[in-house]
């Protein structure tokens, strides 16, 4: 039977809003489960679940077709049927909807709580607010067999890196079950959203994971001014995606350091952080910011480069150029490295197709996806570059995508200081209602944005969509059978963000 | 691999060296960071990184204290990864509700003396997330706080500086949350 495409199915729903630049329409229960079943049967791309005090929304990709939509369920009963029972990627978000705002998934086979930890004083904060009940012990899933023991792990980790629980159940040296218990730095973004002029908001989006900051302002920059029907002028286009390049650089030198510095190669790490440095640096020379924070607003950017400037990045250009190569090399010649990363941690393409698993993590395993190419938003569509993907998905893989990426945005790099257009920076902002979403490729995957104003153009409503969501419960499947002392380095491999997943 | 490490054995090391000419803040910063921590330590400080909710920005910072460019450890500070090993413990983020039990617990584990530092201007009163219904607020809301280092997130050099006003300043009575 021939799939009906995307528009297809939800074209039978009424047009709600004028959100741009992808259609939302409103959904009866009958059509959100058949859409459901695109995405068991792989029609489409589960790209976001998210609620509202009296809706649920999802937002769903066309693999085939390139298109893009946004699905409402209206649920004023507070029941809508279950996506996750159907398929799995949307068991957490319907979690945590149920959490923040009380909508029961119906028909759903896992209802534990995922956000609240029973510390908020308050259930469903963000829909009809109830008092917090006892906190009883969280029910990780069983394990039975014999000489099976567990290994708990967190929230406070060994390493500097985020709050988040590892449940391990091994058999000897080998993990037979990981299951991951996350909340921890859950700071109630949504919530604090609500009412915020866009300067502000622009501000907390940059703040909901540090790694991406230039990618979430950006992202929600975008949805903004879909939503208010401006659009930045051409420079600030160009400037913006030579900050979203530079902060990929900075993140996958960074990973690709710390993933052999986890195999036991601190060399890599050594070499790595000084490249990473040097970026920083230059970031910061050029605007403003080692990681460039609050450079992106809606309507433009807020710091132009000069010649003097540019210079300096050209001067880090020829810094990468010389010292990535050797780097390269060495990760391609070490043995003993490679014993660690090749056939470790392996992701089975089917999980990453449907999972929608974006970034490194689903182009090294066959997810042929790069936002930059599928939507070509400015100035991608003006810059040549290829999307790296590899299919043996392995840690392995996942460097050599990095490495791959890298150069790319190095290539970028120098593309965009070439040919950058001028003129101003930044447009002038005329309030008004408005719905906008946004889909902008981070270092670590496609991030989601979706947005609505109110008449004074303050948020009334805006939902940030992680890449990690769909990554994370993949990590669960890639480590099994592997041992407990490989977990860094696959979960490094990995690198999920816990602060943009936990919100 | 031998190439690189021939490199490193004829190229002048990266490690801004001390006093740097251009930066008389970090070159007497050095010269006081190394007798203040011989006099408490005898020029050992473990210190150890929690996040109790941070964007994971600070972490970003924290962890380049370590490459060439820095180099914390020649100072005599360096980074465990037990609060049973540590005599800081360097606290980021707007302390979530969800992680208000944890620090208290890796406070606790803590032996005394011991010395906190709220790094990050959301450590110090929740910054942007201050007034949500899942955040605490500033990590001194949860435990005692010696030392705050400002900003979003702090330079790697506010953060030594920042460790070098710890050093200075009188031992305080350890203190329970």
């Amino acid at each position: 039977m021939k799939m009906a495409s995307l528009i297809e199915i939800i074209a039978n729903g009424a047009k709600v809003g004028d959100q741009r630049p992808w259609p939302r329409f409103a959904v009866d229960a009958v059509q959100w489960q058949e859409i459901a079943e695109g995405f068991r049967d792989g029609a489409f791309v589960l790209s976001g679940l998210w609620g509202e005090a009296d809706a649920v929304h999802m937002a769903l990709l066309d693999g085939a077709s390139g298109e893009m939509a946004v699905a409402t369920l209206p649920c004023p009963s507070g029941h809508f049927p279950s996506i996750g029972s159907i398929h799995p990627p949307a068991i957490r978000p319907e979690r945590a909807i149920h959490d923040l705002f009380g909508h029961v998934p119906d028909g759903a086979l896992d209802l534990r709580p995922w956000l609240d930890h029973g510390c908020w004083g308050v259930r469903h904060p963000l829909g009809v607010r109830l008092p917090a009940e006892g906190g009883s012990p969280y029910a990780f899933l069983p394990t039975e067999g014999e000489g099976l023991h567990r290994i708990a792990v967190g929230p406070v980790h060994a390493g500097i890196i985020e709050p988040g629980h590892f449940r391990f159940t091994a058999n000897g040296e080998a993990i037979v079950r990981l299951e991951e218990r996350f909340g921890y730095a859950h700071k109630g973004v949504e919530s604090l959203m609500h009412g915020l002029p866009l300067d502000r908001a622009a501000k907390l989006a940059g703040r909901v994971s540090g790694d991406s900051t230039v990618a979430y302002a950006l992202t929600f920059s975008r949805a903004a001014e879909a939503a208010l029907g401006i659009d930045a002028p051409p420079r600030a286009h160009w400037l913006r995606a030579l900050m979203a390049e530079l902060e990929r650089l900075a993140n996958h030198l960074g990973d690709i350091g710390a993933i052999c510095n986890d195999g036991g190669f601190a060399l890599m790490l050594a070499h790595c952080a000084i490249l990473r440095e040097r970026i920083l640096r230059a970031s910061d020379a050029g605007f403003g910011h080692r990681l460039m924070r609050d450079a992106i607003v809606a309507g433009g950017v807020t710091t132009d480069l000069d010649p003097q400037r540019i210079f300096k990045l050209r001067q880090l250009l020829t810094e990468l150029n010389r010292g990535f190569p050797q780097l390269v090399e060495l990760y391609d010649n070490t043995a003993s490295l490679q014993d660690r990363t090749v056939g470790s941690g392996r992701l089975d393409p089917a999980l990453a197709r449907q999972f929608g698993a974006g970034g490194f993590i689903g182009r090294a395993s066959g997810r042929d996806f790069d936002a930059r190419r599928k939507f070509a938003y400015p100035p991608y569509d003006q810059l040549a570059f290829d999307v790296p993907v590899r299919d043996d998905g392995d840690v392995n893989a996942r460097v050599w995508i990095r490495i791959k990426e890298v150069e790319q945005s190095l290539a970028l790099i120098e593309q965009i200081l070439n040919d950058l257009p001028g003129g101003a920076v930044r447009v002038d902002l005329v309030p008004r209602a408005g719905e906008g979403v946004a889909l902008v490729e981070g270092f670590r995957g496609d991030i989601l944005v979706w947005l609505q104003l109110g008449d004074d153009a303050r948020v009334r409503r805006c939902h940030l969509r992680d890449p990690s969501w769909f990554q994370w419960p993949l990590l669960e499947a890639a480590i099994e059978g592997n041992i407990v002392a490989d977990f860094p380095l696959c979960n490094k491999s990995f690198n999920c963000s816990y602060s943009g997943s936990d919100l | 691999m031998r190439r690189l490490l021939f490199q490193g054995l004829v190229r002048s090391p990266l490690t801004e060296r001390l006093p740097v000419p251009d930066d008389p803040e970090l070159a007497a910063l050095s010269r006081k960071l190394d007798a203040a921590a011989k006099r408490r330590l005898g020029r050992s400080l473990s210190i150890r990184a929690i996040d109790a909710g941070s964007c994971n920005g600070c972490e970003l910072e924290i962890n380049a204290l370590s490459n060439a460019f820095y180099d914390l450890e020649r100072f005599g500070l360096k980074f465990v990864a037990s609060p049973r090993h540590a005599d800081v413990l360097f606290v980021t983020g707007p302390v979530t509700k969800n992680m208000r039990e944890a620090l208290g617990r890796t406070y606790r584990a803590t032996p005394d003396p011991k010395w906190v530092v709220a790094v990050g201007d959301c450590a110090i009163d929740g910054g942007l997330f201050a007034e949500s219904y899942a955040v605490i607020g500033g990590v001194a809301e949860v435990i005692p706080v010696d030392l705050i280092i400002r900003g979003c997130p702090p330079r790697p050099r506010d953060l030594l500086n920042g460790l070098l006003a710890l050093m200075e300043q009188p031992r305080r009575a350890a203190s329970s949350p």
